[in-house]
């Protein structure tokens, strides 16, 4: 991807990526215009931010790392504001 | 009149008129054109979706966070996407509908995590509604002050319900842990689950007992007469139990009595306030093992005990190691075939015999002991070596963790009195930290009576002379050598025994959550 951005953070969130946490993660990737990817390996497989039917599959689990990626405008404010999403323990989700 | 009998999962009394809760989606009309299937699976979504944000409007907490996942799983165009080929491979919009969903919960049910496995309740009740709005179903809405009756009730059901009327739900499947019950005694709407032989008829006359699971169809006279005074009876009972959930448990002359709660799920402790105990008596982790569902690792077992602990504070948590075999069998770990499982390889026994399961469940425990007051029991202990090789490898477990950088901490390690050569010769058992007596295994083992058959359910009866004298030798054990003893069968929750132990000196009580108002108040008249 070009002018592509990404980051990784630790999943700190007692369950892991569960469903109040998919729904706000989807919920806030939806916000922005680029193409937003997540994974639980730098090397892939990259889903779809946006499909909480995807993120919940991914099945990601507390302690573990999640890794971001986005492309197209915006990208560097959406890994940002998903990164700060995950360290703030989903709002409290 | 006919009986049917259930189990309780949220206690309460209710008489009214029956109301099913269809399984609909039967009488849906194929078009046999696949574009037209496309679309009426289209409208079908869409329609579920506004019917939950409608709910989502009158609800609140952790039930609004329920709808909110199901309606971010509906807009989510992945979810319906692999009906598209389906479809235009000729199948009609609900079996599309059905086969993409059969997968996802597939996959959700294989999970090894119980919080995934959990949402399979959420996919299951969007299937159903797609389901019932392809058929061009109105979402049937019970009405008020009945008994809901079917398989089971969803969460979405429970939660679009209107309650202001009271009302009860009797369900043919369904579990005391499920999501429903738990939402069902929150509420205190009375609930039986598994009640067979079924009958399901709209519109019959029940009599719902949630205390005993009994529901009777159509009563006569007499039995309604005899129904309102049980209701009646119960109302006045909780009317004054609830005055003292929140009371030191004390007798009349002031003596304090411990009160500690005995629990299965973590999520209990959600609905228990901790002012209201002195802390948990037994934790039986059973409830983490299912039996068909993969074995709980490490990381979910030590995430269930730490909840309770950090929910305890510095109040006790005793939590007793995996307590299988006999009545509560799980494929791959209980033997199977055995003649007579209650005196077979169950409890300890079998622990010992799988020390790759036991050392997973060791560990989590050491690691959750550094979050709380905790202490570790034993069950179905008969000699003093089955505390020597567990105690070795629960010093393992701290060891290996501590070598491995992971915090952690040696609980106590204690045991239950429910073989009776336990209660004979507490004196061989010195290494136990403590003693939790087993009232209903030591019942039944002390007067070779089976639990759970009813020819023989007369002769249960845990204060008969010799299962006291057992009990006394264990209060008396305890007192004499300054360790504590404490009783967390069914006994303890039962006011009638609650003078009996009293007055034999017991010290230390471990009941339902829902009987802690009870027991304080007739410990209160003693």
């Amino acid at each position: 991807m070009s002018d592509a951005t990404q980051d990784s953070v630790v999943i700190t969130h007692d369950v892991g990526l569960h469903a109040r946490p998919s729904v706000a993660l989807t919920k806030l990737a939806k916000t922005f215009p680029s193409k937003i990817e997540i994974a639980a390996t730098a090397d892939g497989p990259w889903i779809d931010a946006k499909s909480i039917v995807k993120v919940m599959a991914m099945k990601a689990k507390q302690h573990s790392t999640l890794h971001i990626r986005a492309a197209g405008d915006g990208a560097a404010q959406a890994v940002a504001a998903i990164k700060q999403l995950v360290i703030d323990d989903f709002a409290g989700a | 009149m006919q009986r049917m009998q259930g189990q309780a999962a949220s206690k309460g009394f209710f008489a009214g008129p029956a109301c099913v809760v269809a399984d609909h989606a039967a009488t849906y009309a194929h078009s046999g054109n696949p574009a037209q299937e496309a679309q009426a699976l289209r409208d079908a979504v869409f329609s579920a979706t506004l019917e939950l944000q409608d709910l989502l409007a009158s609800v609140e907490g952790e039930a609004a966070d329920v709808i909110a996942f199901q309606i971010a799983m509906l807009e989510d165009e992945e979810l319906v996407a692999p009906c598209w080929d389906i479809i235009a491979s000729g199948e009609p919009a609900d079996a599309a509908w059905r086969m993409a969903m059969g997968s996802q919960i597939e996959n959700y049910l294989s999970s090894d995590d119980e919080y995934f496995r959990a949402r399979v309740t959420d996919l299951e009740d969007i299937k159903s509604r797609v389901l019932r709005c392809l058929a061009g179903g109105k979402q049937v809405k019970a009405a008020a002050g009945t008994v809901l009756v079917g398989h089971d009730v969803s969460p979405s059901q429970f939660l679009s319900h209107d309650w202001s009327k009271a009302g009860a739900i009797v369900v043919s499947g369904g579990s005391i842990t499920s999501h429903v019950a738990m939402l069902a005694r929150s509420r205190g709407i009375p609930m039986v689950v598994r009640a067979a032989p079924w009958v399901e008829t709209d519109g019959v006359h029940m009599l719902v007992d949630a205390e005993t699971g009994a529901v009777i169809l159509n009563p006569d006279a007499a039995a309604t007469a005899a129904f309102e005074q049980k209701a009646s009876a119960f109302a006045a009972r909780q009317r004054v139990s609830e005055a003292f959930r929140l009371r030191p448990t004390m007798r009349r002359d002031g003596t304090r009595i411990q009160l500690l709660v005995n629990i299965a799920d973590p999520a209990e402790v959600d609905h228990i306030d901790i002012n209201s105990c002195d802390g948990v008596g037994l934790m039986r982790s059973e409830f983490l093992f299912r039996d068909g569902a993969p074995l709980p690792d490490e990381e979910h077992q030590y995430r269930a005990y730490r909840k309770v602990l950090e929910w305890a504070g510095e109040k006790p948590v005793t939590i007793r190691t995996l307590d299988i075999g006999g009545d509560k069998p799980i494929t791959g770990l209980t033997p199977e075939g055995e003649s007579n499982p209650f005196l077979g390889l169950r409890g300890v026994r079998l622990t010992l015999a799988r020390p790759d399961v036991f050392r997973v469940q060791l560990r989590a425990l050491a690691r959750a002991a550094a979050h709380g007051n905790l202490q570790v029991m034993l069950p179905m202990v008969t000699l003093p070596d089955e505390i020597t090789q567990a105690a070795q490898l629960l010093d393992d477990a701290e060891k290996e963790l501590s070598a491995e950088g992971i915090a952690c901490h040696k609980p106590k390690l204690g045991i239950m009195a429910e073989v009776p050569a336990v209660a004979i010769s507490p004196e061989l058992f010195k290494a136990a930290a403590f003693f939790s007596i087993g009232s209903n295994d030591l019942t039944q083992y002390t007067l070779a009576v089976s639990r759970d058959d009813a020819r023989v359910s007369a002769l249960s009866d845990p204060a008969h002379p010799a299962v006291l004298r057992l009990i006394t030798g264990l209060i008396q054990y305890g007192a004499d050598n300054n360790i504590s003893v404490s009783l967390c069968g069914d006994m303890a929750s039962d006011p009638k025994h609650v003078e009996t132990l009293v007055k034999l000196g017991l010290k230390t009580f471990s009941v339902a959550p829902s009987m802690i108002g009870e027991n304080k108040q007739a410990i209160a008249s003693l």
